[in-house]
């Protein structure tokens, strides 16, 4: 069997060029998964115990007016036709309309998104540049205070529920402190004062170059922010810290340090450089992490990001919304893993 | 099971028997073998920290009805919102007047339900999968990964979310839910066992005398990649805590008035600001268990897998 | 003729669960403008040795010795920042496989001139010309290419010699070569070696060639020191070896095969752990002299 495998590779690559079939293989790949978790959504949609038909139609509908909509929705038809039908929608951006908004779900993820991206980008940036050092130099100074400081840091990230530890926040820093704002993106006699070009705060009061809005985001994003760069980091750091033990045994550390090249470039320039291949697949996994920790977060701070509009529509039934959410949370989920590969290959000169 | 090896005679010690270099019979070798792991563990002071914690949730969970001062669910509307320390109770009452601790230990039952259920159901879940994949190979193995790759694409609590969702708010259903999300790491897992254990010689010779795929499978694949799995799960079970609460947080879990520690945060919340102990003792406890598994997971990775260890 | 570097009662010990394990004994030797060999089987602590030089020894490994002195200094006494100016400047040395011990995502040119900047305090640009020029001694045919390139594209051979540029950049005073070929195949291996001789004796330089090749090293060395668990059995000169001593030495001869004098059967090596204790044999040339 192996040696039928091999034949068969072998002529593949005869009659494709390399790159031609890594790409048509990386499309074919995502493209698979795109279906595979559109069909899962599909057949959540389709167990509801709810009634989609009654709930456009009300209780009181007559019996005529419910098959029309029956059929209008197209349950009449087989199942696999419907869900051609449901991906032929979703091509066109068209999740149907929220009951709760009573407008597109497609336009309320539209709207909602970049509040999360805000939310879960700056988690990320902090989670990085806090994160990285703090593996390197765990790794470096092995078994000192300072490693068992990060390993401590981290079991505690990876043990803490979001949602507590937002509202103790909120208790200490917003309740007691009063040094940051409250829950929201905004005071509420900012909201909506600017023009939303990006629809992220923190650029939008820049672009309009207002200070005193920007200073007040700042305000709001620090502690939802903060908490969520607290989880990036325990994950960062202890990555990091593994993949940097693991360089620091290679020879070519050894080479470096015969040149009499002084320890920090040791360090910073030749293992992390090498380290920089795996840690990009690491940080796009904390950020797709954050993403998701979002619905929880949001739910603490009000934040109208995508996790709120999720729970929300949970909560009242909205399935358009709910399945609209998850299905867009999935595609940037594998968008990310995408752009993850993709950077590898940049940074790692032996994956051209 | 013959009668000398199991009673050692009686000039040498259990632990002389244990930690002999000369293993008499298959059965001493593995125990033997067991008791050393058993050794290397029990000098891992965190992880024998965390075991602690959970053998005492268990105990708690089991005597909850000696151990609670008041019945859960007995409300008194006149205490409410009692800080602790007040009227009697340790850890304050919540907005209906009930004991948070009573509370807290009828609802370590709650966890360590969800808890095993998800800790039985997920990996043998990913056990059948990832062993079918892995033996049989070509358009199975090609299919079944698919699968798990998809599966694995999505954000796991934006998954249970909508699972519970559609099989609606429970217990039972949030434990579906997670188990539906948790599978596909331990099919990947069970799969590049399963690859490396395929093809090594004893597996021949195991077929050469005539065993058939499925017995090959469930006598001599599957015992091989329980220890890998069993890393894996200790490790997952404080996430697996953490999304149960949270999806109790959400109100999706179980249902009120059921002492569940997510839902009794929720209910917590509204009085986070005047009365901050009802949502900070159940925190905590949520807290301390996860820590406690991921404790107990770490210690396990070194004595079991001390090549991927982070020490 | 005046030393280069004298090495006097050098240990390397590491911890271990069951005690102190000395990997390198009381090791004394000294070198001069010359080739010095050492030989013995693996795990004898050789590379160890060439590191303990260069106090590149990790922790938990402790290394000691009553001095290890280079034209004058005692490098046990200097700071670790004048240490890191000998390393490179005054001695380098070559590792094993060209295919580990190159960076593999740094591009050729900057490691090579990464060195030389550091050590000669040279423009970005005087270094490139430097590297380009170092590789064309090395023989390489197409520098400009291979400055771009990672080591990944570049064969084993090339690999050495890139190490062998990067390593004599600076100009250092002693070379050690840590098994310099074993990682290559036979037909290169000759190539690199002649290379780094020409190199070596050009600029008058002081060689370390660690090896467990006996052929090689006789016909490359002026002197050779036999290595046996971490101790010196044996001194002796190279063109002698036939009349060494040393049971172990002898025993190395043996089971080397020989066109000239072909045997039924390779003698299999014999080892005595009393050779452990033994003081070491002082060969045809007594330690510290010269060769004539
Ligand atoms: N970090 C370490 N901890 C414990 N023992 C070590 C360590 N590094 C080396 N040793 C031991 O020291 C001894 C000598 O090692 P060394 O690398 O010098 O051998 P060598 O002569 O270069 O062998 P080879 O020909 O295989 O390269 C070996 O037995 C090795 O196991
Ligand atoms: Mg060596």
């Amino acid at each position: 069997m192996a040696t039928d495998n091999t034949l068969h590779k072998k002529r593949r690559k005869r009659s494709l060029p390399l790159w031609v079939k890594g790409i048509s293989n990386t499309v074919f790949t995502v493209a698979i998964t795109m279906v595979g978790l559109l069909f899962v959504t599909f057949i959540i949609g389709r167990v509801m115990p709810i009634d989609p038909v009654l709930s456009i139609v009300g209780e009181s509908a007559s019996r005529a007016t419910y098959d029309a909509a029956y059929q209008e929705l197209g349950l009449d038809k087989p199942l696999f036709l419907q869900f051609f039908l449901f991906l032929w929608d979703i091509a066109h951006g068209d999740f149907g309309e929220s009951l709760l908004t009573a407008r597109p779900v497609g336009q309320d993820l539209i709207r909602v998104f970049p509040a999360t991206l805000e939310l879960a980008t700056v988690g990320t940036i902090i989670g990085v540049l806090l994160g990285v050092p703090l593996g390197v130099i765990a790794a470096v100074k092995r078994g000192s205070w300072i490693d068992h400081v990060a390993r401590v840091v981290a079991l505690i990230g990876y043990s803490m529920p979001v949602f507590w530890i937002g509202l103790i926040g909120l208790l200490i820093f917003y309740g007691i402190l009063g040094w940051i704002g409250g829950p929201g993106r905004l005071d509420i006699f900012y909201v909506d004062t600017i023009p939303s070009v990006t629809g992220m705060i923190l650029i939008d009061s820049l672009l309009a170059g207002d200070i005193e809005i920007f200073k007040n985001a700042i305000s709001h994003i620090v502690l939802p922010a903060g908490l969520l760069a607290y989880y990036s980091l325990a994950y960062i750091s202890r990555m990091t810290r593994s993949f940097m033990l693991e360089q620091l045994d290679q020879e070519y550390i050894i080479t470096a340090r015969v040149k009499g090249l002084p320890e920090s470039t040791v360090i910073w320039r030749h293992a992390l450089g090498n380290v920089k291949v795996p840690l990009v697949t690491v940080i796009a996994l904390s950020y797709a992490g954050l993403l998701e920790g979002s619905v929880l977060t949001e739910t603490i701070f009000a934040w109208p990001g995508i996790g709120s509009y999720i729970t929300t529509a949970l909560l009242s039934a909205d399935m358009n919304a709910v399945l609209g959410g998850t299905v867009v949370v999935g595609l940037v989920f594998v968008c990310l893993n995408i752009f993850s590969d993709l950077l590898y290959k940049y940074f790692d000169p032996r994956a051209k | 099971m013959s009668i000398p090896d199991a009673c050692p005679q009686k000039q040498i010690t259990w632990r002389e028997w244990l930690t002999t270099d000369t293993p008499a019979s298959r059965r001493q070798a593995r125990l033997s073998v067991w008791y050393h792991s058993w050794l290397a563990f029990r000098s891992n002071l965190m992880a024998m920290f965390g075991l602690t914690i959970l053998l005492a949730l268990v105990l708690i969970g089991l005597f909850a009805p000696i151990l609670a001062p008041q019945d859960p669910f007995a409300q008194d509307l006149a205490a409410r919102l009692s800080a602790p320390g007040v009227n009697g109770y340790m850890f304050g009452s919540d907005s209906l007047g009930r004991d948070i601790l009573s509370r807290l230990i009828y609802g370590s039952r709650i966890t360590l339900y969800i808890v095993s259920l998800v800790a039985l159901m997920a990996p043998v879940a990913g056990l059948f999968v990832g062993t079918a994949a892995g033996y049989l190979g070509g358009w199975v193995d090609v299919v079944l990964m698919r699968i798990t790759d998809i599966f694995l694409a999505f954000p796991r609590l934006v998954l249970a979310l909508a699972f519970v969702s559609a099989l609606g708010a429970g217990i039972e259903n949030a434990v579906l839910a997670i188990v539906l999300t948790a599978w596909p790491p331990y099919a990947r897992i069970a799969r590049a066992e399963t690859l490396t254990i395929r093809n090594a010689d004893f597996i021949h010779a195991i077929k050469l005398q005539g065993a058939g795929t499925l017995r090959v499978i469930t006598r001599h694949i599957w015992p091989l990649c329980i220890s890998s799995l069993v890393v894996r799960v200790t490790l997952d079970m404080a996430g697996i805590i953490l999304v149960a609460a949270g999806l109790g947080f959400l109100g999706l879990g179980a249902q009120p008035p059921s002492p569940e520690w997510g839902a009794m945060i929720s209910d917590g919340r509204r009085f986070i600001l005047d009365h901050w102990w009802v949502a900070t003792m159940p925190g905590l406890a949520i807290f301390i268990v996860s820590l406690a598994f991921n404790l107990l997971g770490d210690g396990l990775r070194d004595v079991l897998d001390p090549k991927k260890s982070s020490q | 003729m005046s030393n280069l570097l004298e090495v006097q009662n050098l240990s390397v010990k590491f911890p271990t669960r069951n005690g102190i394990f000395e990997a390198v004994r009381n090791i004394s030797f000294s070198l001069g403008r010359e080739r010095l060999g050492i030989v013995g089987e693996s795990g004898s602590g050789k590379s160890l040795t060439g590191r303990a030089i260069l106090r590149l020894i990790k922790k938990p490994g402790i290394l000691e010795a009553d001095h290890i002195t280079l034209e004058g200094t005692n490098l046990l006494q200097i700071s670790k920042k004048a240490m890191r100016r000998v390393r490179g400047h005054k001695i380098s040395m070559i590792m094993q496989d060209p295919k580990f011990s190159l960076n593999p995502v740094m591009r050729i040119g900057d490691q090579i001139s990464e060195a030389y900047r550091l050590h000669a305090r040279a423009s970005k640009k005087d270094a490139r010309k430097k590297t380009l020029d170092m590789l064309e001694k090395v023989l390489i045919r197409d520098p400009e290419r291979v400055f771009r390139s990672y080591p990944h594209e570049m064969s084993g051979g090339m690999g050495q010699r890139i190490m062998i540029a990067m390593m004599l950049i600076p100009d250092p005073k002693i070379l050690i070569a840590d098994e310099p070929t074993s990682a290559l195949d036979v037909t290169v291996q000759k190539e690199v070696l002649e290379i780094m001789d020409d190199l070596v004796r050009e600029r008058g330089m002081g060689l370390i060639f660690i090896s467990h090749d006996l052929n090689v090293v006789s016909a490359f060395c002026d002197r050779v020191l036999i290595l046996y668990a971490g101790r010196i059995v044996e001194t002796c000169r190279a063109d002698r070896l036939h009349e060494a001593k040393h049971p172990y030495t002898i025993g190395l001869l043996n089971s080397i095969p020989r066109l000239e004098q072909p045997v039924e059967h390779l003698q299999v090596l014999q080892r005595d752990t009393a050779w452990n204790l033994e003081p070491s044999v002082s060969g045809v040339v007594a330690d510290g002299e010269t060769p004539s």
